[in-house]
């Protein structure tokens, strides 16, 4: 085995800890450390990028990982954690997959989704090829936990880490998104956080909880 | 002795033939028990001795020889070959059929729904017929033998024909049976490749086309997959092989299992000659889920030989996980890897012929001392039965996986085929086989679960029925049979070396690598020469062993010795009872709990004003409800539309044959 | 080179590492408690009370149950036997071990299933309803907790092409340094199958005898005197086994590779000593922070071990590393 340049490397565990995170968010029930996790995803989504942005050169990646610092370090984070206490929505409820079969799906994604980037890595010619698999698995697991929970703060949760897994897709297979680009995903994320925050104020103020399952009753009856 | 050098086939045919005089012997006197079952099935145990070591000797001077009996269909003589697959095979069948008959000596006895006389006849005529399947060597004598095989053995099975729930298992043993038996007559069909010629011979030499081979691999897959046991078509195994009596039960689940692992690699490797890499998944794929399947099931049964024919259903998966690995490693062109993956398969053929038998073996003999099936009434009995307890210990813990007995070795061999799937060159198979190596690991783990079970339950604890008591320990002649297949599994679990050399010889003829290491010691396995991967049981038994007896020395050094007996503790509730012990059901929940979906759980819960609390639950298989049921529901109307034909008139049947007739000569005139 | 000076010091490592897992174990089990104690603000036991208490049973007189099956007093002999035969599996402090030969990392799983299984099974020979109970719990424990370690041994296997666990470290230590994003998988799930396998805090508490959670307590409650202090001691030496594959695995460095010399082995003494004391304190934060997890949920628990020793396998085969 030719051995990989130890940056490379590093770049390497940063994507299988991403992917290690993304699996811990979907074991996780209480939200709290959901917020957490998702604050040390950014974080290493933010290593990630200096690496690759010391390895390439390029300065715009300098500052999309400043951007990412403190963007998906500290002020979501800390967001999320004051929407939490102001909303005392701590823990999830039951999801609607037992944990086990969550985690069950969650490999058989990975499987998925490493198959699905053997052609996209062939065609690819960065350097961090092999990470193209990662992100996609990332965004399909943040969807997937999307998907099972109930409560509408571990779904804003998923939807940002499902972010997260793009922006480092991006990276890997184009060494980033322009900077215009990035720059407006980031707004869009921010803005989008924000509407839902006020949203969550709305969906308790009309049904006394946030669990998911009351909007149901929103459709037309038969 | 001199037939035995010139022509170990000839000496091979006399042996089967002697099984075949034997079981016509019975018929002189039917109802003696002396006679039809003690002294005849002992000299069938001499017999499948004999076969034994003929076999061994043939495999090991790795003869082939071909033999062309002068009767048969004109035309269609019987084309009969003894090669080194066979002879592996051969050996299987006489060593552990030796264990059984001489067990069946001891165990049958009046009343058991038949007469000695016919058991007699049945069981050897079985034993023959799965001899013969060993040894054809072309398509019209391997299935009038496989047939044979599956008639003798639906009578064996059905020998308590007056059971209403033995009559159908026996009837869905033989549809299953017939099911696979076409599929492997397509299958041979296919392969004659249009030259008609349906000799062995002239499959080898056919050429196919790629797509033609593939099928006739699928349907010959299909075909010993529903004589395996792979799931889906497992569905007639756990109930076949508790209705049977418990050798026979013990010789289907053993040996004629095998059969269906001879065939498929003869097959594959020796008839089709150059199996594509992919069709090594669908037997992989379908191993690994019957593995899994089957180990989960056995954890929830509650009746014995359910469990273990459970238990065989997860080891057959196992097997056929190696068979599929290795025709994947063939394919892809990495023969070494190929050959372990086959001598794994192999091995584990072996070792479960000889612990599953004696494992079945031990529930005969319970069943004869308690007339119990249910784990639920027994208990306790190791105190009654020690022997056929401590050897049975053996075998559950051979079953088990454990280490150094046999289970563990050819589970080893498995895995570490499983570590050579990272250098197949199709990038996604590469990843998705070392998933596999996963759930082998499960399903060994979860075996261990189903044996401490299944021993725990039946022979540890306190005995959960007062009648238990009278229970009594297995005669001298099933002792001998028990110790037999016990020692086997001792033996087959710390010489793997040597089996290994012996297997090495089907496995080098069929891939064409040998595992044979140049610098691997008598006591040491080493069976991959790039890879420093070692075994050694004996040095790891002489080792424990020693610790073991130091350990005990030095206690009883220190020790004063003083022993006291007395009451287990009850934790100060002083009402204890043996029904407060596990039950089947009770050990069995977690399992239950953490595979639900598998089931379908049927569930009576007792609610707090009831005056009998009752706890009832059934588990049932869902492929049954989603698969046969929808399949025989069609079936009955396909026939139903069929019965517009029979109007009960005869004019209306010779009406259809007249139309027939009519029809018949205006198609010969147009042609 | 005279081919037997070396052998003697491998025998002499052999023996040393098997005396040294025997007397350390209880020492590290000490140290374990003593950490707790600590981190919960209590005063903290000797370090020496799991010496004291193996010689207090071993002055006991010894009740049997009545209905005791000669395999119920085998088996104190047979687990504790297994686990010392581990011991001089595991390269501790040298690679170069002459019982390596023997059996390997998977042999070394079937070891540990062995002490399972004959665990579970005296459990069940008096047939009273808490040894039963234990033995069942046990083994839902060990039927996810087995093929997980199996897996996280499987990936390491794969990284260096051998499953012989000395070979592995050897890879490891020698090679330039390498990171293995799949050895960060399979440590998440090593570390769930330690605390499983040694009965340890989210899945079992040592500390408590309470009926409705205990699981390996439950196990030993009809054991007494030289029985019962042979189990402790061998479920010592199990918790100490598993943190030395834990440092074979994970953090090799300062085991003395190669043909070993009197230097190296004393070199890679105090290296252990090291290693298992921040692993005991290591241990000790995890189970003062974590909470005891209800029976039902140590399957979710194992289950998520075995899942990530699985991802660790993908991952391995994905970026090759």
């Amino acid at each position: 085995m030719t051995h990989l340049p130890w940056d490379l490397q590093l770049l390497n565990t940063c994507a299988a800890l991403l992917l290690l995170l993304s699996f811990a968010m979907l074991s996780q029930r209480r939200i709290v450390t959901l917020v957490d996790l998702l604050a040390i995803q950014g974080g290493l989504l933010a290593v990630a990028t200096l690496l690759l942005a010391w390895r390439t050169g390029q300065p715009h990646l300098y500052l999309s990982a400043l951007l990412t610092v403190a963007l998906k370090v500290a002020f979501l984070p800390w967001l999320l954690h004051r929407l939490i206490h102001r909303l005392e929505v701590y823990w999830d409820t039951e999801p609607l997959l037992n944990i086990s079969g969550t985690l069950l799906a969650g490999v058989v994604i990975v499987v998925f989704a490493f198959g699905l980037a053997q052609p996209i890595t062939q065609l690819a010619n960065t350097t961090m090829r092999s990470a193209i698999g990662i992100a996609i698995a990332v965004v399909l697991l943040a969807f997937l936990m999307m998907i099972t929970r109930r409560k509408a703060m571990s779904q804003v949760i998923g939807f940002l880490s499902m972010e997260n897994g793009l922006f480092f897709g991006a990276m890997s297979a184009t060494y980033g998104m322009p900077m215009v680009i990035e720059l407006g995903v980031a707004l869009d994320v921010l803005v989008a956080v924000l509407v839902l925050g006020v949203f969550f104020f709305q969906i308790r103020e009309q049904f006394d909880s946030l669990d998911l399952h009351h909007l149901e009753s929103l459709k037309e009856s038969e | 002795m001199a037939i035995f050098v010139s022509s170990p086939l000839s000496a091979c045919i006399a042996l089967l033939a002697g099984w075949v005089l034997l079981g016509a012997c019975g018929l002189l006197r039917p109802r003696s028990i002396r006679f039809a079952g003690r002294a005849l099935f002992t000299v069938g145990a001499l017999i499948g001795a004999a076969l034994g070591a003929l076999s061994a000797w043939s495999l090991w001077t790795g003869v082939t020889e071909q033999i062309v009996l002068p009767f048969g269909l004109p035309d269609l003589p019987f084309h009969l070959r003894l090669d080194t697959l066979a002879s592996g095979f051969l050996l299987l069948l006489g060593t552990t059929s030796a264990g059984i008959s001489l067990y069946s000596a001891g165990y049958f006895r009046q009343g058991e729904g038949a007469a000695p006389g016919l058991l007699c006849l049945q069981y050897h005529l079985f034993l023959a017929s799965m001899g013969f399947v060993l040894i054809a060597d072309d398509a019209y004598s391997f299935m009038v033998a496989w047939e044979s095989m599956a008639i003798s053995s639906y009578f064996l099975v059905t020998t308590q024909h007056r059971l209403e729930e033995i009559r159908r298992a026996g009837f869905l043993y033989l549809l299953i049976a017939h099911v696979g038996a076409i599929s492997i007559l397509l299958a041979f069909g296919v392969m004659q490749g249009g030259s008609w010629q349906f000799t062995f011979e002239a499959m080898r030499s056919a050429h196919l086309s790629p797509a033609w081979a593939a099928i006739a691999f699928l349907l010959a897959l299909a075909g010993f997959g529903a004589k395996a046991g792979l799931v889906p078509l497992h569905i007639w195994l756990p109930e076949a092989h508790p209705a049977a009596p418990s050798p026979v039960s013990a010789l289907m689940s053993g040996v004629m299992l095998k059969t269906a692992v001879y065939g498929i690699i003869r097959v594959t490797f020796d008839l089709l000659g150059a199996p594509v890499w992919w069709w090594g998944l669908v037997p992989l794929a379908a191993g690994l889920a019957t593995a899994f399947y089957g180990a989960v099931f056995a954890a929830v049964q509650t009746d014995m030989k359910r469990l273990l024919a459970y238990s065989s259903i997860e080891n057959m998966g196992l097997v056929f996980t190696g068979l599929g690995l290795a025709i994947v490693f063939f394919g892809t062109g990495m023969h070494l890897a190929a050959a372990l993956a086959l001598a794994a398969t192999l091995y584990h053929s072996l070792n479960h012929a000889f612990m599953k038998s004696l494992l079945f073996l031990g529930t005969g003999s319970v069943l004869h001392a308690t007339g119990e099936r249910n784990l639920g009434r027994l208990g306790g009995l190791i105190h009654r039965m020690p022997w056929v307890a401590w050897l049975s210990l053996v075998g559950a813990l051979a079953i088990a996986g454990l280490p150094p007995l046999n289970g563990f070795v050819s589970e080893w061999l498995l895995l570490q085929s499983f570590l050579f799937a990272d250098q197949i060159p199709h990038a996604f198979v590469s990843m998705l086989i070392p998933m596999g190596a996963a759930l082998v690991a499960l399903a060994a783990a979860l075996a261990g679960y189903v044996m401490v079970k299944f021993f725990g339950v039946i022979f540890l604890g306190q005995p959960r029925e007062s009648a238990l008591s009278r229970a009594h320990d297995c005669g001298r002649l099933e002792r001998l049979g028990l110790t037999w297949l016990a020692l086997g599994c001792v033996a087959l679990g710390l010489a793997p070396v040597q089996v290994l050399a012996a297997l090495n010889r089907v496995t080098a003829t069929l891939t064409g690598a040998s595992l044979a290491h140049q610098t691997a010691h008598w006591w040491l396995l080493a069976p991959v020469p790039t890879r420093e991967v070692s075994y050694g049981p004996l040095v790891f038994l002489t080792a424990s062993a020693l610790v073991v007896a130091l350990t005990v020395t030095i206690v009883r050094l220190v020790y004063h010795r003083r022993v006291r007996h007395g009451p287990a503790w009850d934790c100060g509730f002083g009402r204890l009872t043996a029904r407060m012990q596990d039950t089947a059901e009770g050990f069995g929940q977690p399992i239950r709990n953490l595979f639900q979906s598998f089931f379908r759980i049927e569930r009576e819960l007792p609610t707090p004003f009831d005056r009998a609390p009752r706890y009832r639950i059934a588990i049932t298989d869902r492929i049954w409800r989603s698969l046969y049921e929808p399949l025989g529901g069609i079936v009955q109307r396909l026939a139903d539309a069929a019965a517009v034909l029979q109007q009960g008139r005869i004019a209306a049947y010779l009406l259809y044959s007249f139309v027939t007739l009519v029809v018949l000569l205006a198609l010969a005139l147009v042609l | 080179m005279s081919a037997a000076a070396p052998q003697v010091t491998e025998l002499v490592t052999q023996l040393l590492e098997v005396v040294a897992a025997l007397a350390a174990a209880p020492l590290f089990l000490g140290w374990v408690n003593q950490c707790r104690a600590w981190l919960s603000n209590r005063r903290a036991p000797s370090i020496w009370l799991p010496y004291r208490n193996i010689r207090k049973l071993f002055a006991k007189d010894a009740v049997l149950a009545e209905n005791a099956s000669p395999l119920f007093r085998l088996a104190p002999y047979l687990v504790f036997s297994t686990m010392v035969v581990a011991a001089g599996i595991i390269p501790s402090m040298g690679t170069h071990l002459p019982l390596v030969v023997a059996a390997d990392a998977i042999a070394l799983v079937g070891l540990f299933a062995t002490a399972r299984v004959f665990l579970s099974l005296a459990a069940m020979d008096v047939g009273t309803a808490f040894g039963t109970l234990g033995a069942r719990r046990e083994m839902m424990v060990g039927f996810l907790a087995e093929p997980a370690l199996l897996m996280v041994i499987f990936v390491a296997s794969m990284i260096s092409s051998t499953t012989a666990l000395p070979a592995i470290s050897e890879h490891l230590v020698t090679q330039s340094l390498g990171l293995y994003p799949s050895l960060a998988f399979t440590a998440v799930a090593f570390t769930l199958v330690l605390l499983a396998e040694n009965a340890r805090i989210p899945v079992d508490n040592p500390a408590t005898h309470l009926e409705l959670t205990m699981i390996h307590e439950a196990m030993l409650l009809e054991y007494s005197a030289r029985h019962l202090a042979l189990m402790e001691w061998a479920s010592a030496l199990r918790l100490f086994n598993y943190a030395c594959i834990g440092f074979a695995l994970f953090v090799p460095w300062g085991v003395a590779t190669g043909a070993i010399g009197p230097l190296g082995l004393a070199l890679s003494i105090p290296v252990l000593g090291l290693k298992l004391g921040v692993a005991g304190a290591g241990l000790a934060t995890i189970e003062t922070v974590s909470a005891k997890l209800r029976v039902m949920r140590a399957p979710e628990f194992l289950a998520t071990a075995f899942l990530f020793a699985v991802l660790g396998l993908l991952v391995h085969v994905l970026l090759k590393a």
